[in-house]
């Protein structure tokens, strides 16, 4: 069992074999299941994502609010024009994390990755690379393990909960784990993983959690939009020989201690940030109603 | 810890189901008195050293799969309200729940306040019938009151969930740590670390000597490793309350002999 991410990525290299196959063996061992069990688990999670992605590029999907929706077909056909500066890679992976948190905010089926705040930004990236490099299922599906098992670290040792660590605790974490995940399906080393996973971590280092109103909607889709194209960069950065000066645990360890200070107001409260800005405020007194002196 | 408890033959027969939990246990949690203590903080306050391994599962990261918004305060509120109704057996005529923190704040939103009566209606966290919970309840004619706290709690997601019906009334206290994981902290005013990782048994028991050794000696005999286990009791000598997580699943043949031990009153399991 690794405690932190120098010992899954030993583990990874002394075994000589990529962090997926250190996290599917030791759920096997923890549940006491076979490969199969495990693997096919995944694999449907796997499909819930897909389905979720599909629906959010191409449906017209709402939230109940009507704070957020739609915005995930506007880039979709906004890539159609070839005239993007961004290219079309990346807004593709911007768009399919967009529409996962959609339909996440409509209400509709995800699979938290960590959490239903930050779901878009592991599929989001991953099926924009199948368009690219054509990935096999069992690689999608060892995707979807290798972030598992940088998510599993940062969920005990640091937090994967905004309540408890502001957003960098979960569009941060995600960020990390799609990088770390793209740096193993691209035919990266262990460590470039981690490194990947530092680089993208430490630019999302001290994120709050302000969402208006409380709804896991703005800003939390766009941020799961910036996540999954800071993951692609992080992991080109790393793929491209950059290391990170502070080891990723270290890295973790720096989220975490920022999350324990951060105030109260900024943690997933509706009180601070952009939910208290004026705008914010009215778009909260709209919705439920409320007074705009809410304390 | 000074509540009357009561569990009725029909509620403790019921299986509770953690969905993606799984058993085999944590080598780290064995000393009871200190994982107990651990367990009812917030977890910002006690990660280092590997001594409190929440997350064990790959699938508590990647997963669950659930209806949206948030993990914490939809899929999470979900679980607390199913395990609530698993430990009271079937469905309750009404239902009080306080909610603290960030769920005060911000249930509306979340649908926190669906999802928790989505879970005492059983409804796991993919299941669709989530969002029109509160109307099924409507329907069913169950009484559903919600109450916004102020006071302030160890953990930023925490819910009471008080369940009555004619037949009798259980109150529990929830915990959301984080993407859909659970803890309940309180059973009837009983201290409990229950952290839905892996299967468990209440216990509940005449405060004798011998009565913690039959138990232990009997999933001894069938071969279940005991990784934590806590011990609470209203006054000496009178009603107490074991609650032990295993590593494995427990059959029920093993639950019937657990309840024929002397000083035994009430067994209970909550699986996997």
């Amino acid at each position: 069992m690794f405690r932190n991410v120098a010992e899954l990525v030993e583990l990874a290299q002394s075994k000589n074999v990529p962090i997926s196959e250190i996290m599917i063996a030791q759920e096997m061992d923890f549940r006491g299941s076979t490969r199969e069990q495990v693997y096919n688990q995944m694999k449907n999670n796997l499909e819930v994502m897909e389905q979720a992605v599909e629906r959010g590029i191409k449906e017209d999907v709402r939230s109940h609010s009507g704070l957020t929706g739609g915005d995930a077909v506007l880039l979709q056909e906004y890539m159609k024009t070839g005239n993007s500066l961004s290219g079309h890679m990346m807004l593709d992976a911007v768009s399919k994390a967009i529409a996962t948190n959609e339909v996440n905010a409509a209400m509709g089926t995800i699979c938290a990755t960590p959490t239903a705040g930050s779901a878009g930004v592991v599929p989001g990236t991953l099926f924009a690379i199948r368009e690219k490099v054509n990935p096999t299922e069992e690689q999608m599906v060892r995707y979807l393990f290798t972030s598992g098992a940088f998510g599993f670290v940062v969920a005990n040792n640091a937090s994967i909960s905004g309540a408890a660590g502001g957003c960098q605790a979960e569009v941060g974490s995600a960020t990390g784990m799609a990088a770390a995940a793209i740096v193993e399906l691209m035919g990266g080393t262990p460590e470039q993983s981690s490194h990947a996973f530092a680089i993208a971590l430490k630019n999302m280092l001290g994120l709050v959690c302000d969402p208006v109103a409380g709804l896991v909607e703005v800003p939390c889709v766009k941020r799961n939009a910036m996540g999954a194209s800071n993951a692609l960069v992080a992991a080109d950065m790393s793929l491209a020989g950059i290391t990170s000066r502070i080891p990723c645990d270290e890295v973790i360890d720096a989220m975490y201690k920022i999350g324990q200070t951060m105030p109260s107001a900024l943690r997933e409260t509706a009180q601070g940030g952009l939910a208290a800005t004026p705008t914010g405020r009215e778009l909260e007194a709209k919705i439920f109603g409320v007074s705009l002196d809410r304390k | 810890m000074c509540q009357v408890f009561f569990f009725c033959k029909a509620m403790l027969a019921h299986i509770v189901d953690f969905s993606e939990r799984s058993p085999q246990g944590e080598k780290s949690q064995k000393s009871p008195l200190f994982i107990n203590i651990a367990i009812c903080k917030d977890e910002l306050h006690l990660k280092k050293g590997g001594v409190n391994v929440k997350f064990r599962s790959v699938f508590d990261i990647i997963g669950p799969v659930m209806i949206g918004p948030s993990s914490s305060h939809t899929a999470g509120a979900a679980r607390i309200g199913r395990v609530a109704r698993h430990l009271f057996g079937r469905e309750p005529k009404s239902i009080t729940i306080s909610l603290y923190g960030s769920f005060a704040r911000t249930y509306k939103g979340h649908g926190t306040d669906v999802a928790l009566i989505g879970g005492v209606l059983d409804y796991d966290t993919f299941d669709e019938r989530i969002v029109n919970a509160l109307s099924i309840a409507k329907e069913k004619e169950i009484k559903v009151r919600f109450i916004e706290e102020d006071a302030i709690t160890d953990h930023p997601n925490t819910a009471r969930v008080s369940l009555k019906d004619d037949h009798g009334e259980i109150e529990l206290v929830g915990i959301s740590i984080g993407g859909g994981k659970i803890e309940v902290i309180e059973l009837n005013g009983f201290a409990l670390g229950l952290s839905g990782n892996s299967p468990a048994i209440l216990v509940v028991h005449n405060d004798r000597f011998g009565a913690i050794a039959g138990v232990s000696n009997t999933l001894a005999k069938h071969e279940i490793n005991i990784g934590h286990m806590n011990v609470s009791r209203k006054e000496k000598g009178k009603e107490a309350l074991m609650t032990i997580e295993v590593d494995q699943n427990i059959p029920q043949v093993v639950l019937d002999e657990v309840e024929l031990l002397p000083n035994i009153i009430q067994v209970a399991k909550i699986s996997d």
